[in-house]
């Protein structure tokens, strides 16, 4: 058996040659275009690939990050020194400000996250700033329901995705028109798994967050998943905090990002972990374990 | 036709999956996942508990993919779904596509993109008239390889006569259609045997595991020998100090290959001009092959934008504005002559009026039915439509990226119809 890293990675150049097709499609047939872009380590990606897609001019979209106000500290610093080496627009809107005029209500108790209502803000940042495309990191490997998602996923003027009456998408010919106040999602790394994202991170040398190498922080363990702790959880009586060695595997809300126990410092020791593991990326996420069907629920009704 | 060097072969497959309902394609999916091992744990206790909830007396590896609500409720798969897998020697992508009758235009959606194309077959029912319909639609597609796994052998006592029976009626189907390379494999989705593992009750079958074929079918000659094609995405104007006049072609190879110094002719405009170079990001390469994503600059200052097609070496792209092709029809509204609709080909649109309905193809008799009125979805008719300004394509049964077509309403914006041009 070969490790990951010695897997022939030639099917990489043809991944990043349909995502930079896909990225110009986006810049030919829309107007006013945005990259989701939360700190995590896809839509990281997504901004490095558009910076290959169009340069030597600068990228013809904006950043728009939805902030639930539940972060790590890091990702933020990130994020602002990302958009401004590139020189490209950061607009953020806050779940905050969502919940204080009313337009969604916090959720409470144990497993309280603020993740269902992010949707809310970003259909309100979409309708507020004329955006007609929203480019995202989603893959078709993270769950069953993003599976069936076009490349160019048509939203009608509620922000409401149809899944039995999706366009059908053939050959490299991508359908984005649409109606006044209608927009799309478009997701350029569809075909990409989480393996593939990280072996490209390796190849092309891309600057991550640290959260996602090993380090030590506060966490705790709710069911089978570890949680990074921070002041404003909520605790059961038998759950105990604790220092321990982690890093992410993905980087959302911090209410409900699993960490995994690693000491993996450098890329490859990661990816050696992930070739290894036995358990999905989202496995660890507590949003998709409410129920058999969450992801597609969150989907219809505007998710990410 | 084999090659067992990894290293040589195109390392990324994308195959689609045909049968009909029940024929356990879904299981053979699941199967394939499992045996290999690219199924997580999470993935498989949720598998375990469905099954319970479900009163599945075994583990349901189908459920692995029937994704959306509504599918897992019925038990069957209503749209393209996507997976993922991969083994030292290949990564695959698999569009996993719906039998029934009524879902004829996601297959053809599956199959567009598709390098090879699985298609099952019930052992106990033999070739059956969604067989031929799915073959028609993989050589209408122009996949060019076809893998034919003959399932559930267990169901029939493992019988080589069986097996031979079934392999010399898709011979006799595959003559007919013109199919280039063919496979035929007994396999037991539900029991594993000639999936990954060599079945130990069929010691009479000699040839590869539906796994080993898969990662060694050489797919690199289906790549070779068409005409140079560059159809332009966007134009690249930097407008920086550094890059004051720099002004660069942005697209995708659609056919042959572009070199530094190649003369090259734009169409519609017909000037031509020489490559000045071609670049990925920041690097200059000396070649763009088909397929791959680069920026062209130009010695000339000419008037190039979105929808043009550069051209290179062979042949000239056929042009014009009556045109003829094979078209599938996806839209519950039907099609009738004399409508107008929008037409996409590469990155070039135009309005076109719908002239004629040549023939309607019969998918089971594969007989052509003319007097045909209008077309309902899932239709698959000869077409002839007359667009507004002249069009440049290549026949798809040459190239299949600027061959093809999509048809959209202009009232509603939906996709109606893919087009493949044929020039018969």
């Amino acid at each position: 058996m070969k490790s990951a890293l010695q897997i022939n990675n030639e099917h990489l150049k043809e991944l990043e040659d349909e995502a930079i097709y896909v990225m110009r499609e986006v810049a030919a047939q829309f107007e006013k275009k945005v990259i989701l872009f939360s700190g995590g380590k896809d839509s990281i990606v997504l901004v490095h690939l558009a910076k290959k897609a169009f340069w030597p001019a600068r990228m013809p979209f904006s950043l728009l990050h939805i902030d639930t106000g539940h972060n790590f500290e890091e990702t933020l610093t990130f994020r602002d020194d990302l958009a401004r080496e590139l020189n490209v627009e950061l607009l953020v809107r806050y779940v905050q400000d969502s919940i204080d005029n009313g337009r969604v209500s916090e959720e409470k108790g144990i497993n309280a996250s603020r993740n269902k209502a992010q949707s809310v803000t970003l259909l309100d940042a979409i309708e507020e700033l004329n955006i007609d495309v929203a480019i995202g990191g989603g893959r078709r490997d993270e769950e069953k329901a993003r599976a069936k998602e076009r490349f160019f996923s048509h939203r009608n003027e509620f922000g409401h995705w149809d899944p039995k009456n999706q366009r059908p998408e053939l050959w490299n010919i991508f359908n984005g028109r649409k109606n006044v106040g209608e927009h799309f999602r478009v997701f350029p790394i569809s075909n990409w798994t989480e393996l593939d994202v990280w072996q490209y991170i390796l190849n092309e040398k891309i600057k991550l967050p640290s959260l996602y190498y090993s380090h030590r922080r506060p966490v705790f363990r709710r069911n089978d998943v570890y949680l990074a702790w921070a002041p404003f959880m909520q605790l059961k009586p038998n759950e105990e905090v604790f220092e321990a060695d982690v890093r992410c595997r993905t980087i959302g809300d911090i209410t409900c990002t699993g960490v995994s126990l690693s000491v993996a410092n450098t890329l490859e020791e990661v990816i050696s972990e992930i070739a290894a593991t036995r358990v999905t990326e989202r496995g660890g996420r507590y949003d998709d374990r409410r129920s058999e069907a969450a992801m597609e629920d969150r989907k219809k009704v505007g998710y990410f | 036709m084999m090659n067992n060097n990894g290293n040589n072969n195109k390392s990324l497959l994308r195959f689609t999956t045909a049968g009909s309902v029940d024929d356990g394609k879904s299981t053979l999916i699941g199967r394939l996942l499992y045996d290999s091992k690219s199924i997580f744990e999470d993935q498989m206790d949720h598998i375990r508990e469905s099954s319970k909830r479900l009163g599945r007396e075994e583990v349901d590896l189908s459920l692995l993919t029937d994704g959306l609500r509504a599918e897992r409720e019925q038990g069957i798969t209503i749209d393209v779904a996507y997976r993922y897998f991969a083994t030292p020697a290949r990564k695959f992508i698999i569009a996993d596509t719906p039998g029934h009758i009524q879902y004829t235009r996601n297959m053809v959606t599956g199959a567009s993109t598709a390098n090879l194309a699985v298609i099952l077959i019930d052992a106990r029912k033999g070739v059956v008239e969604q067989t031929v319909r799915h073959t028609y639609i993989s050589s209408l597609l122009r996949i060019n390889h076809i893998a034919f796994c003959i399932n559930k052998m267990d169901m029939v006592g493992f019988d080589e006569n069986r097996f031979l029976a079934i392999r010399s009626e898709l011979e006799q189907l595959v003559n007919k259609l013109g199919i280039e390379d063919s496979h035929y494999i007994p396999i037991s989705a539900k029991f594993g045997d000639n999936v990954v593992d060599r079945s130990t009750n069929m010691t009479w079958y000699n040839g590869m595991t539906f796994l080993r074929l898969i990662e060694t079918i050489d797919i690199r000659q289906d790549y070779l020998n068409s005409s140079a094609r560059f159809p332009v995405q966007t134009v690249v104007l930097p407008q920086s100090a550094e890059y004051h006049d720099y002004r660069g072609y942005a697209g995708r190879v659609a056919g042959g290959s572009f070199k530094p110094g190649d003369e090259i002719t734009v169409l519609p405009s017909l000037l031509k001009s020489k490559i000045k170079s071609i670049t990925v990001f920041e690097k200059k390469i000396d070649e763009a092959t088909t397929g791959e994503s680069v920026t062209l600059t130009l010695e000339d200052q000419i008037d190039i934008s979105r929808g043009d097609l550069i051209t290179g070496a062979g042949e000239m792209p056929l042009s014009g504005q009556d045109i003829r092709m094979m078209l599938c029809w996806f839209n519950e509204k039907s099609l009738r002559p004399g409508a107008r609709y929008l037409i996409r080909n590469n990155t070039h649109e135009t309005s076109c009026i719908i002239r004629a309905i040549n023939y309607r193809m019969n998918i089971e008799t594969l007989g052509k039915e003319t007097s045909v009125e209008s077309l309902n979805m899932n239709d698959i008719a000869n077409v002839s439509i007359k667009t507004s300004r002249p069009i440049f394509y290549d026949p798809y049964k040459k190239n299949r990226i600027t061959g093809s077509l999509i048809i959209i309403d202009e009232a509603t914006n939906e996709t109606m119809a893919a087009g493949m041009i044929d020039t018969e």
